[in-house]
């Protein structure tokens, strides 16, 4: 019935929000993106200060050395919005969710050499405990972010990153039959064993760092840097001599991830140090300190899996690092 | 035998491997340290195990059913703009619900999410933890969706067009944003009561399932279905509320007094803020589904009523004030819609007086009040302004120091005398609406005196200027669109254009 | 005091089944239409059983999905693999 109007008479009044338009220089259609992340955050007449910290306001630039002239000058590369979100992460677990199904009905574990499936109950089954400290570092940075737009890329990576320990877990239920029994040692491992305990040691430091961009850098530069390609790239190789190609096809969603996340962080990375020398400063150490730290943290599980290649890969795992940095204006 | 061997795990277990296996007690760093907000409210949790998880999605299941009703949601937004769905709504004056709704509501949408955030990586417990973070992430949900669905309407009609900026600013929009700013504030306990159980659980229905309800019959298929989309997610949010009220009580006995007078103070300061929905449902919906008394009824009286009774084992009673709520729920939509009458040259949404059908509707569903005290002053008003002498109050009204409400509310057993109560602190008074608000004040003090409440910072000069067209200009309204009567307003205009065409169509 | 338990779910296809089979499985619930909305009440207990979902859709159907039509509800909640079920401690 509305098409019976002529066009002339419902000519739009406006095109976007007035704080939309005031971004994109003009009054023009704006993205769901734009709309539903610029300005978002309340910024001034904030009626008290929290009874948790009153040293701050409820929403304070100060958390951070870093300084913006503005915090929306980075912009998700991936646009992504609640909804552009959710139907990603669903098309990643569906396919992930079929492998699942797949090697659960052919029994498809048992192909693999007994040897390693024991290796992968050591080395992957605690790093569900990981992804539960980057769940808590990332929801960390979400909570003292200034600015919606890097706030919600780190409330995405937080859900992620649970989304991860379960599927993480997924596998030792697969390898345990459903007992559970692989879940307990692998806390245990976390825990005590002497392998883990560097890794377990700078993740529980992470959680105390106050400065939350630093959070960010150390959690999703340098830890995930390292983790990245060794659990989901030099591990999964090393498993293809041993018949490990179904926990290949679980990997995917993680080396997918891995990707995807370099993208909006080393983007953000790239904008934060192009803002100032201070800035850039700021990132550098934080960037070197901590990929040290990874490095480090996790050199004896990568022996334990990879055996003597393990310097060299990790001899490379930290020129990609520093390469990656660098790009994004980052000395480390 | 091998499928025998391969049990399935029950949801229960399955989840709790999944989530509350995740965590650890931190060893090289101090627990306290790691989590240094959870324990300085009085609260005392001896076993975070005792944590019951109120649903239990993992991600993978939260991805596909979340991505299931977006995918829904965006189809019905793209099909609505498509259409011109806002030339199908009953009448233009609904939009100015939309237009409350968008600066007062949506921004407390984004409020949740970064509240919820805050809390999910504060509590030491992993169960609770995974339910507010899931709860933040639906709460961004809610922002977006809701700026989504409302852009069409921005472009056709005033007042939508700088919610964020305006809810930072404006002097009504001071009582909900102060009401969040409440809540971010407190501890992650109270922050779970707060907006958990006594906005989310008791509450909130109030707001989008009458409301809502309203929007679907008035033609407006966006709003209803974002907002039925997401009061899909509050089920889980609701469910939450109870759990950690639960919990706290099972917990320790000595947490029962906090927890009571939370629920008294948060109780009291949702039902203030909830003034505004009473008066969108009483006149801003041009065909109506129930009363604000009629919901009242059914949202807080009966489902209330059955909450408290379950809750009377702890030792907890019903909020207090709540029989004064209960009596306000005849008089607030009228107060309120009267205040805003007054100032509507200061609010970036119209106001007007209700047609005959419409106060004869209102006479029918408040046969004790409207005829008495309130019909007779609407249409004296609508005389007045069919005269053209439209009424607009010019002095700056005083607020509450707690919930900012213009002091106009009356006492409930006299409606014709403004109830208003004084404290004092620090050698200077403080006035509040009600025995409500001054309790909340007088447990607080050091809180609420921090309060920006608008009329004073207009008073002191920090809104734009001396003049009130100065402070509108601050607000970045539009003057003589966004503001003033709705009669004669350009929203009016254009709608009757509309029609008009329609009609030669 | 009333002890209702309470659900509403939206109106529409997907969630007329689970109000069908709310309807068989608490004879004594009383169904209440609104606009976009159905809000069901039942003394004390109110339970949703996934097999008799299954039996109307002719499907197998998740407890879950409930999510994706649920508006609001009143009670304690218990879900389990097989039903949905809400109360007040009587």
């Amino acid at each position: 019935m509305s098409l019976e109007i002529k066009t002339n008479v419902i000519q739009p009044r406006r095109h976007t929000y007035d704080h939309i338009a005031k971004r994109l220089g003009a009054d023009k259609p704006a993205t769901r993106y734009q709309e539903g992340t610029w300005d978002l955050q309340p910024t001034t007449n904030f009626h008290y200060r929290p009874t948790w910290d009153p040293s701050r306001e409820i929403y304070d630039k100060s958390l951070t050395a870093i300084e913006m002239e503005d915090w929306y000058s980075f912009n998700d590369p991936r646009q992504l919005y609640y909804g552009t979100y959710t139907m990603a992460r669903h098309k990643m677990m569906e396919a992930e969710e079929n492998h699942f199904k797949f090697i659960g009905k052919s029994n498809m574990f048992g192909l693999m050499d007994d040897e390693w499936q024991q290796k992968i109950k050591e080395f992957l089954l605690p790093m569900r405990h990981y992804e539960w400290g980057a769940n808590m570092n990332n929801c960390d940075c979400s909570d003292k972010a200034y600015g919606t737009a890097i706030s919600q890329v780190a409330l995405f990576a937080a859900m992620d990153r649970l989304g991860m320990a379960q599927i993480i877990s997924r596998v030792g239920l697969l390898l345990d039959d459903s007992t559970g029994k692989s879940l307990d040692q692998a806390k245990a491992d976390w825990m005590e064993n002497d392998l883990w305990q560097g890794a377990r040691r700078m993740i529980e430091d992470s959680f105390v760092v106050k400065d939350w961009f630093e959070l960010l850098v150390a959690q999703n530069l340098s830890m995930d840097g390292v983790v990245f390609p060794l659990f989901y790239q030099y591990f999964d190789e090393a498993g293809q001599q041993h018949g490990g190609a179904p926990m290949s096809m679980l990997n995917e969603f993680m080396q997918d991830w891995g990707k995807d996340e370099k993208r909006w962080l080393d983007h953000l990375l790239k904008v934060t140090a192009a803002e100032s020398p201070e800035n850039a400063a700021l990132l550098s150490k934080w960037a070197s300190v901590w990929t040290d730290r990874a490095i480090e943290a996790f050199t004896p599980i990568a022996k334990h899996v990879l055996g003597e290649g393990a310097a060299d890969v990790m001899t490379s795992i930290r020129a990609e690092i520093t390469k990656r940095a660098q790009k994004s204006g980052i000395e480390i | 035998m091998a499928e025998k061997r391969k049990k399935k795990l029950g949801i229960k277990q399955r989840y709790s491997m999944l989530t509350r296996g995740l965590g650890w007690d931190t060893t090289y760093q101090d627990m306290d340290k790691v989590f240094p907000y959870d324990n300085y409210e009085g609260i005392i949790i001896h076993d975070w195990e005792g944590w019951e998880d109120p649903f239990r999605l993992t991600m993978d299941a939260y991805w596909k059913f979340q991505s299931e009703k977006e995918k829904k949601l965006y189809a019905v937004i793209d099909s609505f703009a498509q259409n011109n769905g806002h030339l199908g709504i009953t009448d233009a004056r609904y939009v100015n619900a939309l237009k409350l709704f968008l600066t007062g509501v949506s921004p407390l949408e984004y409020q949740a999410a970064r509240g919820f955030t805050h809390v999910g990586r504060h509590f030491r417990g992993v169960g609770p933890r995974v339910a507010c973070q899931m709860q933040a992430i639906d709460e961004l949900r809610h922002v977006q969706t809701q700026i989504h669905s409302m852009s069409h309407y921005n472009k056709y009609f005033d007042g939508l067009h700088s919610a964020p900026h305006m809810h930072d600013r404006v002097w009504y929009l001071s009582v909900p944003k102060s009401f969040f700013d409440d809540a971010r504030t407190a501890g992650p306990f109270e922050f779970l009561t707060s907006i958990s159980f006594a906005f989310e659980y008791v509450l909130t229905n109030l707001l989008f399932v009458p409301f809502m309800s309203g929007a679907a019959f008035n033609g407006d298929m966006a709003t209803v279905t974002f907002g039925f989309s997401a009061q899909s997610d509050e089920a889980r949010h609701m469910t939450l509320g109870l759990e950690v009220i639960k919990f706290m009580l099972e917990q320790d006995e000595r947490n029962i007094p906090i927890v009571q007078r939370w629920m008294d103070k948060w109780f009291w300061r949702g039902t203030r803020m909830l003034a505004l929905v009473a008066m969108m449902m009483d006149y801003m919906l041009p065909k109506r589904v129930m009363s604000w008394r009629e919901a009242w009824d059914i949202y807080f009286t009966e489902a209330g009523g059955a909450l408290f009774a379950d809750l009377a084992r702890y030792g907890i009673k019903p909020p207090k004030y709540a029989d004064i709520a209960t009596k306000e729920a005849e008089h607030i939509s009228h107060q309120a819609w009267h205040i805003f009458y007054n100032y509507t040259h200061a609010a970036a949404f119209h106001t007007w007086v209700p047609e005959k059908d419409e106060l004869d509707w209102l006479s029918e569903k408040y046969p004790n009040t409207f005829d008495k005290y309130y019909r007779p002053r609407l249409e004296y008003l609508d005389k007045e302004e069919k005269a053209g002498r439209r009424f607009y109050n010019d002095t700056l009204p005083m607020l509450c120091q707690v919930c900012q409400i213009p002091m106009g509310f009356t006492d409930m057993d006299d409606p014709t005398t403004i109830s208003f109560e004084v404290s004092e602190y620090k050698d200077d008074k403080y006035h509040t609406c009600s025995l409500g608000c001054k309790d909340i004040f007088d447990y607080e003090p050091a809180k609420y005196v921090q309060a920006w409440l608008p009329v004073h910072q207009i008073y002191q000069g920090n809104c734009g200027g001396a003049e009130i067209p100065d402070v509108l200009k601050w607000y970045n309204f539009n003057l003589g669109a966004d503001n003033m009567e709705y009669n004669g307003s350009p929203d009016q205009k254009l709608w009757d254009e509309w029609q008009a065409h329609r009609k030669k169509a | 005091m009333s002890r209702v338990v309470s659900i509403t779910l939206q109106n529409n296809d997907d969630a007329r089944p689970i109000i069908e089979a709310i309807e068989k499985d608490n004879p004594e619930a009383t169904v209440n239409i609104y606009p976009g909305m159905v809000k069901i009440d039942c003394e004390g207990r109110l339970i949703i059983k996934q097999e008799t979902v299954e039996e109307l859709l002719g499907r197998e159907w998740d407890v879950q999905e409930l999510h994706l039509s649920i508006i609001s509800m009143g009670g304690n909640v218990d879900e389990e693999d097989d039903y949905f079920e809400l109360s007040w401690n009587l």
